[in-house]
């Protein structure tokens, strides 16, 4: 680092212009200290004229140097940013290359000679050794002033570093000068004011540098960085707002806005000042007459007056308005109470007192009051003679029309005509005092009777002629009873199981003879049957019959004797074992092997003929059944702990077999899924009528028994090979790539080898498991449904991660159909509200004053 | 006062606000007990403490919250603070899926997202669960005394013991000329439609015993069915399927659809199902007219058919005892189930969509888990079931010959005897559990009896959806709304939710659905056809030669970029051999020790 070499002039405007941080300034200094020791005491005697370089070269170098060491420490750039706008920008200027510099320096040469010599004589004292060479120097650079500008070539005296090739010596670049060196003159001449004596000497005592002012370009870049740091800290203030403002579900333009709907009055008027002076003046005279402001119940005034009241006679007016009140409001709610009555007996017993009323009155008149009782006679008359002329009682309207057409029929009807015409007759007399009216009265009477409602003591009456529903309920049960008599067979056959119904709790023998009667009615109808239809074998399947009827007996003998059951049930258990490995067998060997089953069959037969085993078909069926009632009772017990286990327990252990011993054939297990676990259903009543296929055809029938007891394997094996079928379809076939005869002997007869084989077929990835894997008895189509794809959503939009978090937010639906009218409210706002006609301004600063606001106007 | 005893009772809400105000004498003594207590159990005191605590702080809030309200008048504090609570029972009723679970790397704009449906979904179940309070009706189900089946109470009994509104729904219709009867109900159980097998066809408002028309369509019936609303119904006749109206007057004859044996109506999706004797099943979409698929099923005749009401897939029973599932979008079944041994008589699916029910000629009644396949009990019935039905409230009624019997409860418990037996004047045809009422419908061969199954029929109905009350005005809206709201027929799948999920195909999978969609491949590769070049030099010969310098190239770029590909591999490989065999070179310190 170089001292800078100044002028006076340049000296104080720097000082007065020029502030820097004391730590630059510091570092500056360090940075001046270290150059200084490093530098090699030769240099620091260097030729006298390399030392008197232009002042302006150096100021420039300074401050390229200054420039560097900004632009190594931008932070502490950054902490002095005033100072440096306060430069004068013209101070700010910078050469861009030393070619440049140069030349200005041959050019200002001239006038700093003048200088150069006043700084020799002081020079002489300090180096008297190198005096001799400046000396020489100088002479030479006079004498070369008066000539043509020639360029000389410095002598290379001594061995020197830096030897520009543009016979520019940098020797003098870093060279330090002293201020004291240049002061020493002032002191002397008398043209110097003492006041800058003054000064120079402080600055000589003060051993501080004033930085050079930096380049424009720096400037302006800290400049800019600043105002950028300024502007940001300013924007990211309202960072917050906006971004709560993004994030808040709905916005309500313009913000910050008052509730809508009526505000609280004193709230309005608390908050009102007056403002204009016509305001305060009309406030002025509110408050000098003591006129309410804030609209109280009473004025000043009247609450005065109110005070003025004596407490006795405030106590009295406040008893007479209760009362007035109280009647007011009890006549109006009887009038109310009366006008909404729609009783006609009311309203006639209500007509008739007022009639009396009237009538009581008109006595009066006539007595009191003979002109206006005239008067009443006069128009009761012109009542009369109305009701001569019109035809409103006289049963010629639509109504009485409708009625006469009716009145054949209907009682009321009648009635209502002739009640028309007595009203007419009633109107059309002569006015006699004594109306009959009693009559009348008796009369309506009746009449009312006859419109009430025949259902209000209809519940009493019991049986109602005019009720259709009575009457045809009970029109209804002679005519079942006839159906059921019409039919002679059917009666029997009806009769037993209805006795089982009514007495289904204690059978008693009698009910089992009818059974047995009835069995054997039925075989009968068989057996005509069939010798209805001849040329059938026939003798296996009546055994069947009788078999299947001995069986449903004998099941119900079960039900009555669990307990025998019971005991019997390892017995039992053991023969379906057999029977299930027979099945089993069977399933095997399904195929063309008829034999096998007639033996299984004849086996069952046999069984059947036992007196406590059930019949073939259903035997296994019964066990598993008294097994469950044995797990049942197990359920029972466990009850009080535990919960019920879920409903399927059935699947279950078969799904885990086939899981356990896939070897084994799945037809076996799919059979036991169709037959394990059957729960027998008692009736009690028993059907009489076959369904009506069954009906028609009988020689169908017992076919369709035949294929229906041993159809079931058909229909499973039939099944289990869709199902494989439909496996295979779905599993990927290996591609084979061979090329017999390729890289080997081809020809008839020969095959490419199995390495090679194997080498070229390509096998393709298994396709995940089928989702009827587990489930026998079920096939699962795999193919995919494109229908339903084009109205899916194809890919996960943009915020969410993961298809889980997209599926559970739209998992609710939104519609009024499946939610609360508030729910859709909610769900449906809108993000953006604006208020119609209202102008949406910008945020202002209050906005960040207090966050809260802000949170307000978002209306979370 | 929190005393660690009370601390562990499950608290409600208003207890809570009951406590007593404190006692000086209280606190002493228990807070000797509390040094007892805390010697036996640190735990449970630490848990009282932290009651203590949490119970200040929400006094400390709701005094704020008075304060600031000022909601107290009278200056007493709310006994019951906050909104009411809702049983954690009848919120589960309402919920949709479980919640999602909340994983770490979420952007805060996902978190929101996350958080306020979370929150939305909460409100609705809540909400959902709040107003289902509002229902009001309830239903129960038929009691014997003590030791009396409640199957052997007769209808005449029941009719004679309910009100006289309800003992009219109590009734036979003598119609013993044309044959047996199938019955429909219209879908708020208004109405109802007798189809007799040899023609008759009467529509009747059936709460007021009018009749709305009656004809003879001198022909055979198969099948009759109620369409949307109760202006209009369809008749699967000999031949054709027919449409008439309320008034008896025939709209249309479609000659599309013959032979049909049995019909399903779709009532959200306006499509009329119908399964021939052919063995097609077609669907036919009445609010536009048009078929919309036609399946062949291959598996013969048809004449056993019900919907599943929760997702409108068509359920098609066999002869050979399997029962499939059908959606019109696929030509196959969607699922094959073998549930009998003989053939399939008869089959109905729950409101739910949970169970299904069969019956098949190896005379048993089988229970089914329609969502996992699975049996689920399975019943043997003496006489086997010709026609089952499915009441709303989970009633199974099953048509044994002439006797109707009325089970309750059998998907959940064995049921060894019937709940109603009820015996009608011939073979059972038709039966059909008349949807708000306690009502069953019964088609047979001496005409129609509808009986009362009490407990059958959901006692809440929805005005908006079923209104068995509304006015013509009212069905009108109704009909433009549904119409509206039709859903299509795509969306028709075994899982209604799948309309919710992101469709993971892949790209191919993608690209042949459009491919089949559009009828060509929009990504192929046009032909190469060679420029037409003149002056001879387009003869055949340089065409071909042209054509042959072309060929494959797309093949050979393929080729191309695979064998570069390989030729990186291999380059990265031998470089990661070498460096790892530099380092295996390089020796280490512990390398004298080797041998």
């Amino acid at each position: 680092m170089q001292t800078a070499v100044k002028t006076k002039e340049e000296e104080a405007a720097q000082f007065t212009a020029h502030v820097c941080t004391a730590a630059v300034y510091n570092m500056a200094k360090e940075a001046k200290k270290k150059e200084a020791k490093r530098r090699p005491k030769e240099e620091r005697r260097r030729p006298k004229e390399e030392r008197r370089r232009p002042k302006e070269e150096k100021k420039k170098k300074q401050r390229r140097s200054t420039g560097l060491k900004l632009r190594s420490s931008p932070e502490q750039d950054a902490l002095k940013p005033d100072t440096v706008y306060k430069e004068d920008p013209e101070e700010l200027h910078v050469e861009l290359s030393e070619e440049q510099e140069q030349d200005e320096e041959q050019d200002e040469e001239q006038e700093q000679d003048e200088e150069q010599e006043q700084d020799e004589e002081q020079d002489e004292e300090q180096d008297e050794e190198q005096e001799e060479r400046r000396r020489q120097k100088l002479l030479e650079a006079i004498s070369s002033l008066g000539a043509r500008r020639r360029r000389t070539l410095l002598e290379r005296s001594e061995a020197a570093v830096h030897m520009s090739e543009f016979t520019v010596s940098a020797d003098g670049e870093a060279e330090r000068v002293d201020l004291s060196e240049l002061i020493g003159t002032v002191e002397q001449t008398p043209a110097v004011p003492n006041r800058t004596k003054r000064q120079l000497k402080h600055l000589q005592g003060a051993n501080r540098t004033v930085e050079s002012p930096l380049s424009r370009q720096e400037s302006e870049r800290i400049q800019r960085d600043v105002s950028f740091q300024k502007a940001a800290a300013e924007v990211s203030r309202w960072k917050a707002v906006i971004k709560q403002n993004q994030r808040a579900e709905q916005l309500v333009f313009p913000l910050n806005q008052e509730p809508s709907g009526p505000r609280p009055v004193d709230r309005v008027a608390s908050g009102w000042t007056a403002r204009t002076p016509l305001e305060e003046e009309i406030f002025g005279l509110l408050s000098a007459n003591k006129q309410p402001i804030h609209d109280p119940v009473l004025t000043p005034v009247e609450e005065a007056s109110l005070r003025a009241m004596s407490l006795e006679e405030a106590k009295q007016r406040r008893a007479e308005l209760q009362k007035a009140r109280a009647l007011q409001s009890y006549y109006e709610a009887r009038a109310r109470r009366e006008r909404k009555i729609k009783s006609k007996k009311y309203h006639k017993v209500h007509n008739k007192a007022k009639r009396k009323e009237l009538l009581k009155q008109f006595d009066d008149m006539v007595k009191e009051d003979p002109a206006s009782a005239l008067q009443e006679l006069h128009r009761m008359e012109l009542a009369r003679m109305q009701e001569r002329m019109s035809l409103k009682h006289q049963n010629s309207g639509k109504w009485a029309k409708a009625k006469a057409i009716m009145a054949r029929y209907d009682l009321g009807a009648r009635k209502a005509m002739m009640q028309q015409l007595e009203v007419n007759k009633e109107l059309t007399e002569k006015v006699v005092m004594a109306l009959n009216n009693e009559e009348e009265e008796e009369k309506e009477e009746q009449q009312e009777e006859e419109v009430l409602p025949d259902f209000v003591n209809d519940a009493e009456r019991g049986v109602d002629p005019f009720n259709p529903w009575m009457r045809g309920r009970l029109t209804e049960e002679p005519m079942e009873k006839e159906v059921s008599d019409g039919t002679e067979v059917a009666v029997q056959e009806a009769a037993a199981p209805e006795v089982e119904e009514d007495e289904e709790v204690e059978e008693t023998e009698e009910e089992k003879l009818l059974r047995e009667f009835e069995s054997r009615r039925k075989r009968r109808q068989q057996e005509e049957e069939e010798e209805a239809a001849p040329g059938r074998p026939e003798e296996e399947q009546q055994q069947e019959e009788e078999e299947e009827q001995q069986e449903e007996e004998e099941q119900q003998q079960e039900e009555e004797e669990e307990e025998e059951e019971q005991q019997q049930q390892q017995q039992e258990e053991e023969e379906q074992q057999e029977e299930e490995q027979q099945l089993s067998e069977f399933t095997t060997l399904f195929r063309g092997l008829v034999g096998v089953r007639r033996e299984v069959e004849e086996e069952n037969l046999a069984a059947a003929d036992k007196p406590d085993s059930s019949a073939p078909l259903q035997e296994s069926l019964i066990r598993v059944r008294t097994l469950e009632n044995v797990e049942d009772l197990r359920q029972l017990h466990d009850e009080a702990a535990a919960p019920p286990p879920p409903p399927t327990e059935q699947l279950p252990p078969a799904a885990e077999k086939a899981g356990k011993k896939r070897k084994r054939k799945r037809g076996i297990e799919l059979k036991e899924v169709l037959t394990k676990g059957t729960k027998e259903i008692r009736a009690p009543v028993a059907a009489t009528v076959e369904d009506a296929g069954e009906e028609a055809e009988d020689e169908p029938d017992q076919r369709r028994l035949i294929s229906e007891a041993f159809a079931g394997d058909d229909v499973v094996s039939d099944f289990l090979k869709d199902k494989r079928k439909q496996e295979a379809a779905g599993r990927p076939q290996v591609l084979d790539l061979t090329l017999p005869g390729w890289g080997d002997w081809g020809g008839t007869g020969l095959k490419p080898s199995r390495s090679k084989r194997r080498r070229f077929r390509v096998k393709v990835a298994p396709p995940p498991p089928r989702k009827d894997q587990r489930l026998p008895a079920v096939i699962i189509s795999e193919k995919r449904d494109g229908a339903v794809a084009l109205h899916q959503v194809s890919s996960l939009p943009l915020p969410f991660q993961t298809h889980g978090q997209f599926e559970s937010t739209i998992r609710t639906p939104l519609g009024r159909t499946w939610n609360t009218e508030r729910t859709v409210k909610k769900v449906i706002r809108p993000r953006v509200v604006t208020q119609l006609g209202a102008i949406i301004e910008p945020m202002t600063r209050d906005e960040l004053k207090d966050g809260k606001r802000g949170a307000d106007g978002k209306k979370l | 006062m929190a005393s660690p005893g009370e601390a562990a009772v499950k608290e409600s809400h208003v207890e809570k606000k009951k406590t007593p105000p404190a006692r000086y004498w209280q606190e002493s003594q228990e807070e000797v007990k509390d040094e007892n207590e805390a010697d036996k159990s640190k735990n449970r005191a630490g848990e009282a403490a932290q009651h203590k605590k949490t119970q200040k702080a929400k006094k400390r809030k709701q005094e704020e919250h008075q304060r600031d309200g000022k909601k107290f008048i009278s200056g007493k504090s709310d006994p019951f603070p906050g909104p009411a609570p809702v049983p954690e029972d009848r919120i589960q009723k309402f919920k949709r899926k479980d919640k999602m679970k909340k994983s770490r790397g979420q952007t805060y704009m996902l978190k929101d997202i996350i958080s306020r449906t979370e929150e939305a979904s909460e409100m609705s179940q809540k909400q959902a669960a709040r107003v289902d309070l509002l229902l009001p009706e309830d239903s129960g189900f038929l009691e014997g005394d003590e030791e009396e089946d409640t199957c052997t109470i007769s209808q005449q009994d029941i009719a004679d013991a309910v009100d006289i509104t309800s003992a009219s729904k109590y009734f036979n219709l003598n119609l013993s000329q044309f044959g047996p009867y199938r019955v429909d109900y219209t879908k708020t159980g208004r109405h109802m439609l007798l189809g007799g097998r040899r023609g008759h066809v009467a529509c009747i408002d059936w709460q007021s015993k009018q009749l709305m028309c009656e004809i003879n369509v001198m022909e055979s019936v198969n099948d009759v069915k109620w369409l949307h609303s109760e202006t209009m119904y369809a008749v699967a006749q000999k031949k054709w399927l027919y449409i008439y109206d309320s008034n008896g007057i025939e709209l249309h004859c479609i000659r599309k659809f013959n032979d049909v044996l049995r019909m399903q109506f779709l009532p959200y999706h306006f499509l009329l199902a119908t399964a021939s004797a052919t063995g097609f099943l077609q669907y036919l979409d009445v609010s536009v007219g048009k078929e919309v698929a036609a399946i062949c099923t291959r598996t013969g005749r048809l004449d056993v058919m019900c919907q599943n009401p929760h997702n409108a897939i068509i359920h098609l029973g066999h002869h050979n005892g399997t029962v499939t599932l059908w959606s019109p979008n696929q030509k196959e079944a969607l699922v094959k189930m073998l549930c009998h041994q003989g053939g399939v008589r008869s089959v109905a699916v729950d409101k739910t969509g949970t169970y299904m029910v069969t019956s098949g000629m190896d005379k048993k009644l089988k229970v089914y888990d329609i969502r996992a396949f699975k049996p689920l009990k399975s019943y043997f019935l003496p006489s086997g079931a010709s026609c089952l039905s499915l009441s709303q409230r989970g009633l199974l009624s099953a048509a044994t010959g002439d006797i109707v019997q009325v089970y309750r409860d059998v998907w959940s418990t064995p049921v060894t005897k019937p709940y109603m037996a009820h015996r009608v004047r011939g073979a059972v045809w038709g039966l059909h559990f008349c949807p708000f009422e306690d009502v069953l419908g019964v088609g047979h061969g001496g005409g129609f009896t509808s009986m009362l199954v009490p407990g059958a029929g959901e006692p809440n109905f929805d005005g908006l959806d079923a209104n068995p009350y509304r006015s013509v005005k009212q069905r009108q809206e109704w009909e433009v709304k549904a119409l509206m709201e039709k859903i299509q027929p795509e969306l028709i799948s075994l899982d209604p939710t799948q309309l919710g999920q992101v469709d993971r195909a892949t790209f191919e999978q993608r690209h042949q659905d459009r491919v089949q969609a559009l009828g060509f491949d929009p990504l192929a590769k046009g032909k190469f056809i060679p420029k037409h070049k003149k002056k001879g030099r387009s003869s055949a010969g340089s065409v071909e030669k042209r054509k042959k310098q072309v060929a494959h190239e797309d093949q050979r770029d393929v080729i191309r970029k695979t064998v570069e590909n390989k030729m990186a591999i291999e380059k990265e490989r031998k470089e990661r051999k070498k460096t790892t065999a530099a380092l295996s070179n390089q020796k280490s310190a512990l390398d004298r020790f080797k041998k």
